[in-house]
């Protein structure tokens, strides 16, 4: 299964990532593929979760061909 | 409806000017209320001068949530029109940072709408603020003011 995997804002520059490709029989979950992507690192109480573009929980399931976007709350407008 | 995300300044008031004028063209007669917000970059944000300001978006997704909020505010308040223009990249203190305006029938539609779109793309929308101050620091901007 491959899915890509996107950080935004205050998170890809803490974590130094921005976007990857993930190829994991093992990635099940959303959480699952943040503990791939950052090798494990703790996920923060207030990240957001996108699956192709919508919101979601971070125990929503991932699929093949699936865009994972994490990042902080938001502040535009 | 009409949803643009901009790297440049824009004048809202030119925009406005434009959008009536179409909208008097193609429904001339149909709007007796329209409702308009500006946000604009200001020079101090808690308690510290600010020099500019980096806006980071996550495109796709800002542009399906902003289309996905106006859609919702056409179908509840049965507007006639939706305009959003919101900029992305560096912006500086007194350029305009978003621009929504409705039209509607009659006033009360139009105030709620204005206020609902402001709101949901304040909470929903992939954007996110990264200030210069004058000290040349660099900060996110972690939170939203309240709705005030």
């Amino acid at each position: 299964m491959t899915i890509t995997v996107k950080f935004f804002a205050s998170l890809r520059e803490s974590l130094d990532l921005s976007s990857q490709m993930l190829n994991h029989e093992d990635i099940i979950t959303v959480s699952d593929a943040w503990h791939k992507a950052t090798n494990g690192a703790e996920m923060p109480s207030n990240v957001l979760i996108a699956i192709n573009m919508d919101y979601v929980k971070n125990t929503h399931k991932v699929k093949d061909g699936d865009e994972v976007a994490f990042f902080p709350p938001v502040t535009g407008g | 409806m009409k949803i643009e995300l901009r790297g440049q300044a824009f004048d809202p008031w030119q925009e406005l000017q434009q959008a009536e004028a179409a909208l008097r063209n193609n429904d001339s007669g149909q709007f007796g209320a329209s409702c308009v917000f500006v946000g604009t970059m200001r020079d101090l944000n808690e308690g510290t001068s600010v020099s500019r300001m980096f806006l980071e978006h996550y495109p796709e997704m800002a542009q399906q949530h902003l289309q996905s909020i106006a859609a919702e505010a056409i179908d509840k308040w049965r507007l006639l029109s939706v305009l959003m223009i919101h900029r992305v990249g560096y912006i500086e203190p007194n350029d305009n940072i978003v621009l929504l305006a409705v039209w509607s029938a009659h006033r009360d539609a139009a105030f709620k709408a204005c206020r609902y779109l402001i709101e949901e793309l304040k909470h929903r929308a992939p954007f996110w603020k990264k200030e210069t101050l004058s000290s040349n620091l660099e900060r996110w901007v972690t939170k939203n003011t309240p709705d005030q």
